[in-house]
């Protein structure tokens, strides 16, 4: 067990190192931040200054060593564009990209499970073909046009919900929140359909596959046979042996959705650490970029590490697995 | 499955096509071919778009400033010849969907060509070499999977767009845009590739080859991939979806293709400004014409995953 724990840590290191490598590319690839940085006056000895000051005087190796301590200790430097700590812009978005992902993977529990139980068991009826299609279609509509077509119904239309912005937080001091108001519970409204639109397709899909296999179980059979009745049947006994994959696949997804979220935050303008990406993205604001390639990725990596990990305590077998060729969880 | 129709005469190929099981189950399968039908007709209108669209939309002398914002023909203000009305500028939308459709569909298959270009090569080599070589192009794979493929997109879409000189930036755009969705998605079929590599490089009839001295680079090309291909034909059906997707996406955040030379992405960019003027169509049609084309190719995609599937026979 230590050394599988060893060789996952090691791995995620690893990655991390890699993104580290990218991050740190990214500022060799778009040219000299120093030009950047200062306007076309500047004198050489500023040049010189700021080039000491950026520690960009130094060799590559040393360069890279410097931006990865740096990075292990969250100082990401300054934003090119409003001149601020870019790990406090980072912080202070945080909390907006997070409640959309925590509500959006809640509605994807909370529509997808029933849906995909309802196509498992009653799989021939119209309405079970009908949202077998709706789930294709959820798949091929991207999350922009979804949240595009939402406005224009609900807000441009109806004039229910708001199309833009997180509505009034509640400042916590160390997190905002817009949970607590009546406006920032009606602002996650819609954003929060749009990002989850892809995670309910795909817990569906899921618990749909896992429940027609549960269903062919003999526990199912025995079930039926002492007359037990459906309804008892197909929660009670299938769909909780259906729920430990979604579960996995829910934890995994949550990555996923940090970063999906900056296409849902332009769209409406939600103040998340995405909607700051796609606008450093437009001003070509490096350090920003790259602290949030890193965020996410170490969120990413924690996610994934700490799934097989706990699928290792669970299951023993995978530590054999590890130790002789590559063990991957789901 | 190239190989397959070159070689052989084109009647008998035909004609055994038709009697696979892949085109029996295609001819009974309703969703399969509706979904055939709807795509090839996309597909077409899109590829003709000079010849069929009412207009040129980016010739400034067909556009005419009175006739902007026009709604749809079947509204009271809708006006011949704008089907789908006009956007602010006077341009017709449905010249600008058809012109968008072919930019998004020629920009899905190149990205699919090269990924399966790249993937396919490195699955063969890491397979068919295995050892350190196997090692260190596979975790390069790891690495590419752990970081979510979307920021790696954007990210290598603004990068190189920000190192070329912005005279340059337009016309290449669209190979930008490949070769960001490309890097991206390379390793799903490098790794289904490499799988069957190396279960087919121990058969007998590799070994024959590789003692009567054929080398290796033509062992992988003639012998080892035309084996693997079922799986790739799959995943590049379902990946076509999603790499249209892609593309619109980085459009649509402004990272893709410029609004000189529209995708349907950067359509429906243009098109969220008017949102709140009412002018519902300049983004509704784009959005549509955009989900049709890739429910269609996934339609088709999924019908394939089962028809191949071994398991589901």
């Amino acid at each position: 067990m230590l050394i599988f724990l060893i060789k996952r840590i090691a791995n995620a290191a690893g990655v991390m190192l890699a993104v580290a490598f990218i991050a740190f590319m990214t500022f060799k690839f778009v040219g000299d931040p120093v030009e950047l940085m200062l306007n076309e006056q500047a004198s050489q000895a500023q040049r010189d200054e700021l080039r000491a000051r950026l520690g960009l005087d130094r060799g590559f190796v040393l360069q890279f060593a410097t931006f990865v301590g740096n990075a292990a200790k969250g100082d990401f430097g300054i934003s090119f564009r409003n001149q601020r700590d870019v790990s406090s812009l980072i912080a202070e978005r945080f909390p907006a990209t997070f409640e959309l992902v925590i509500v959006a993977t809640v509605l994807s529990l909370v529509i997808g499970i029933p849906f995909g139980v309802y196509t498992a068991i009653r799989r021939r009826t119209p309405l079970a073909e009908l949202l077998q299609f709706v789930s294709v279609l959820g798949v091929s509509l991207p999350s922009f046009a979804v949240g595009i077509l939402l406005i224009l119904v609900f807000s441009v239309t109806l004039g229910w919900l708001p199309a833009f912005g997180r509505g009034e937080v509640v400042d916590l001091g160390w997190w905002t929140t817009g949970f607590l108001t009546a406006s920032g519970r009606q602002a996650l409204i819609l954003p929060g359909i749009t990002l989850s639109m892809f995670q309910i397709t795909l817990v569906m899909r899921l618990v749909r596959a896992e429940m027609l296999e549960v269903m062919r179980a003999d526990f199912i059979r025995f079930a039926r046979a002492r007359g037990l009745r459906d309804r008892s049947i197909h929660f009670r006994h299938a769909l909780r042996n259906c729920l430990m994959p979604v579960i996995t696949v829910t934890g995994l997804q949550i990555g996923n959705l940090i970063a999906f979220a900056l296409v849902t935050e332009t769209v409406f303008q939600w103040p998340g650490m995405g909607l700051l990406f796609v606008q450093a993205v437009t001003y070509v604001d490096i350090p920003v970029m790259a602290a949030y390639l890193m965020v996410v990725a170490l969120i990413f990596v924690t996610v994934n590490t700490v799934v097989d990990l706990l699928y290792a305590i669970v299951d023993p077998r995978l530590r054999q697995d590890a130790l002789t060729g590559g063990a991957h969880a789901v | 499955m190239r190989s397959e129709t070159t070689t052989l005469p084109a009647p008998s190929a035909l004609s055994r096509f038709l009697a696979s099981d892949i085109a029996y189950s295609f001819r009974r399968s309703p969703l399969a071919v509706t979904a055939s039908i709807a795509l090839l007709l996309l597909v077409v209108s899109a590829i003709f778009s000079p010849l069929i669209a009412p207009q040129n939309p980016y010739d400034l002398k067909q556009l005419f400033i009175d006739k902007a914002e026009l709604p749809p023909i079947w509204s009271a203000d809708g006006e011949m010849p704008y089907l789908l009305g006009t956007d602010p500028q006077g341009r017709d939308v449905l010249s600008a969907i058809l012109y968008g459709a072919r930019i998004s569909l020629i920009i899905g298959v190149a990205s699919v060509g090269l990924s399966m270009l790249i993937g396919v090569s490195i699955g063969l080599l890491a397979g068919y070499f295995g050892g350190i070589i196997d090692n260190f192009l596979m975790r390069i794979g790891d690495t590419v999977l752990s970081i979510p493929t979307l920021l790696v997109a954007i990210l290598v879409s603004a990068l190189f767009r920000e190192a070329l000189p912005p005279a340059l930036r337009e016309p290449f755009a669209a190979i930008i845009l490949v070769v960001a969705i490309s890097l991206t998605s390379w390793v799903q079929y490098a790794r289904t590739v490499r799988a069957s590599t190396m279960v087919e490089r121990r058969k007998e009839y590799v070994l024959a080859a590789r003692i009567i001295g054929v080398r290796p680079s033509r062992i992988m090309r003639r012998h080892i991939l035309p084996n693997t291909l079922t799986p790739i034909l799959v995943a590049a059906t379902l990946n076509l979806g999603l790499a249209i997707l892609s593309e619109a996406t980085l459009s649509f955040l402004g990272v893709g293709m410029p609004i000189t030379q529209p995708s349907l992405g950067t359509l429906i960019r243009i098109g969220n400004q008017y949102l709140f003027s009412g002018s519902w169509w300049v983004v509704v049609f784009p959005a549509a014409e955009l989900g049709l084309i890739v429910l269609a190719v996934n339609l088709i995609g999924d019908w394939l995953r089962d028809v191949l599937n071994p398991k589901l026979r």
